[in-house]
């Protein structure tokens, strides 16, 4: 995106001018300020986490720290690295796992966001590591998601609990329930929940995933997340830690070009940690978050602390 | 039906349109909800500039007329193009295109149900023949819809075949409309976006294509664009569907999509449910964001 490209040179710009002038005025910072503000703003940050943010940006780089620094506009950069970082997790959480198995995995999440398509991925990773996975399918209102699911469940080589047909017939707080008894029962060391997908509007269906959650009480629940989502991530990360509530955050689709600011908006509006990222159709596009790399997708800023090396 | 906060712009602006003076905290407010409903930070600074020109020309200081102007210049914004979908041909042909999960499959069994409803003979081509489920998911549509349905003769089928297949048979049989459903695809993947282009080349080859249509999720904030350009390169879109717009995002990007590639909203989505879809409105729309 044309204006991405334009940050870097324009942030560059300016902390090329700040390098011979040495010490930062106010009208600099708030200068650099804007352009992170609308940065973000284009990457999909929430408003009111721009907000914030910029705030302790514009706090720190007003501060000693920044003035003492020998280079205070790379000093800048640096802090809203730190920033970032710091409120994308600072450092990975890994799946806790129960004490007595089976450890429960239940996903939960907007309609189309990737939760069944996760399933898979989990349980493939999972079961690479030696575990045994089940997958339960719970979402009996998308046409064929229990077909999908099973096919998923193939693909990846793990068993599946799928005793209704779905397609608005059978009541997934049950399956729910009854997939974890199957697990006990057959000895598989995790069970991992597919739902179907509900609006944070939904009230009705919001309750429904809180009464699966309440029938199975999992050891994680994992709200998976589109990277591609704009200001509406702050409603609906909001609906789904008040509906279910959740342990960790699962951002999908990060294999396109969307900068991902519903990361930074999720973490910060919920606290709760992202611990995977999607990052493509197949079962292996799969891994552990780094938040480095997505502070750096966000604001482009390796770019950026390249240019001013350069500078 | 489920309990549903009603659709509408954020709090903010209802709080204020409700003061007795526009001031300078009412632009920010303003500038505000047009970010949070996803208009992007350049569309929103054009519409606030203008709309600022607007209150020094009438000069008033009633938010009441902001609130009119506001309203009135989105809708006209929305109005300057043609939301008319153009199904003459026969057989008309329709391609549905997207990226992943947007609702491309769901919006074809819509929109076959209403066709069907109208007397329309409707066949649908699966040429999604990747995504696991997908052809079984479109058929349970069909079914609902009451069209014809060509599944591909093998799993991984190319696509291309499927929809010739499919507009073989509406050209064989009579059949009125032909929808083609294709599997979602990132609009970064080359590889996968030569395959549209190619989709449509031995479609053409047949028949002339009637219309493709883009879904775009109204929860997408500022891919949407990147997304649009895109499928308008690589498969020729001629008409957009808003999807997911019964939740809380409002798709402000999709005006920024309009203008600037100059391909209409033709279909809403608001919902899971097979009547869930209808033409566009600018007015209904601009009334729905700003009350
Ligand atoms: N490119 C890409 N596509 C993905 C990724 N994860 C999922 N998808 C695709 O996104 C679409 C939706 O994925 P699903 O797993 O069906 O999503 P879901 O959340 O289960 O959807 P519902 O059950 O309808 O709510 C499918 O086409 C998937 O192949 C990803 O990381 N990258
Ligand atoms: N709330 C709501 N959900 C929708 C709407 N349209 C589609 N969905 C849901 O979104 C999810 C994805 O829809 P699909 O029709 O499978 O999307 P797709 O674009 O065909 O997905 P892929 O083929 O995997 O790329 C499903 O759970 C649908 O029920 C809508 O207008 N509102
Ligand atoms: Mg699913
Ligand atoms: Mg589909």
């Amino acid at each position: 995106m044309a204006t991405f490209g334009n940050l870097s040179d324009r942030l560059a710009e300016t902390f090329k001018n700040l390098r011979t002038k040495g010490k930062l005025t106010a009208a600099d910072v708030d200068g650099t300020v804007r352009e992170i503000r609308r940065a973000l703003l284009d990457a999909d940050v929430a408003l009111e986490v721009v907000k914030a943010f910029t705030g302790i940006v514009r706090e720190r780089a007003l501060s000693d720290e920044v003035n003492k620094a020998l280079n205070p506009a790379q000093q800048v950069v640096q802090i809203v690295n730190e920033e970032l970082v710091q409120i994308l997790g600072g450092t990975q959480r890994r799946l806790e796992f129960a004490k007595k198995p089976p450890t429960i995995i239940m996903l939960a999440g907007l309609q189309g966001a990737g939760k069944t398509t996760l399933a898979g991925k989990l349980a493939k990773w999972l079961a690479k590591d030696g575990h045994t996975p089940l997958l339960v399918a719970a979402d009996l209102q998308r046409p064929n998601a229990v077909t999908q699911l099973e096919v998923v469940a193939r693909q990846a080589g793990v068993a599946v609990y799928a005793p209704e047909p779905g397609n608005g017939v059978g009541d997934p707080v049950k399956v729910a329930r009854d997939g974890v008894k199957w697990a006990v029962q057959k000895v598989h060391d995790v069970v991992i929940v597919d739902t179907a997908g509900r609006l944070g509007v939904d009230a009705e269906l919001m309750k429904q995933a809180a009464n699966i959650r309440k029938a199975i009480d999992p050891d994680e629940v994992l709200f998976v997340i589109d990277a591609m989502i704009g200001q509406d991530a702050v409603a609906t990360a909001k609906a789904f830690q008040d509906g279910v509530d959740f342990t960790g955050v699962v951002l999908t689709k990060l294999d396109g070009d969307a900068r991902g600011g519903a990361a930074l908006s999720v973490a910060s509006l919920t606290g709760r940690p992202i611990m995977f990222a999607s990052t493509g159709e197949g079962l292996d596009d799969f891994e552990p978050f780094h938040p480095d790399r997505m502070a750096g997708r966000i604001l482009d800023l390796g770019d950026i602390l390249t240019l001013i090396e350069q500078a | 039906m489920a309990e549903r906060t009603p659709w509408s712009l954020s709090g903010a602006l209802r709080g204020m349109f409700a003061k007795k003076t526009i001031d300078d905290a009412t632009w920010d407010d303003l500038e505000d909800a047009l970010i949070q409903a996803d208009f992007g930070p350049g569309v929103t600074e054009v519409v606030v500039a203008e709309l600022r020109a607007k209150v020094a020309k009438y000069n008033t200081t009633d938010p009441a007329d902001l609130q009119r102007m506001l309203r009135e210049g989105i809708e006209e914004r929305l109005a300057a193009y043609n939301p008319t979908l153009t199904l003459s041909e026969r057989p008309a042909i329709v391609l549905v295109v997207g990226v992943n999960g947007v609702g491309k499959t769901t919006t074809i069994g819509k929109f076959a149900k209403f066709l069907h409803t109208y007397g329309r003979t409707v066949v649908i081509g699966a040429a999604d023949t990747f995504r696991a489920g997908a052809v079984e998911q479109l058929a349970t549509w069909a079914d609902r819809a009451g069209a014809q349905i060509v599944r591909p003769q093998m799993e991984g089928q190319d696509p291309a075949s499927v929809a010739f297949q499919t507009v073989d048979k509406a050209k064989r049989e009579g059949i009125e409309i032909v929808l083609i459903d294709t599997a979602g695809r990132l609009q970064t993947k080359g590889g996968l976006m030569d395959e549209l282009t190619k989709i449509r080349r031995v479609v053409e080859k047949q028949a002339p294509i009637a219309e493709v249509l883009l879904v775009l999720d109204a929860t997408t904030g500022q891919n949407g664009l990147a997304q649009a350009e895109a499928f308008i390169e690589h498969a020729g879109v001629t008409g957009l569907v808003l999807t997911k717009l019964d939740g809380s995002a409002k798709g402000g990007f999709v005006l920024a999509v309009q203008e600037k590639t100059g391909i209409p909203i033709k279909l809403v989505g608001q919902g899971e449910g097979i009547n869930d879809l209808t033409g566009f409105t600018p007015h209904v729309f601009a009334q729905k964001l700003i009350g």
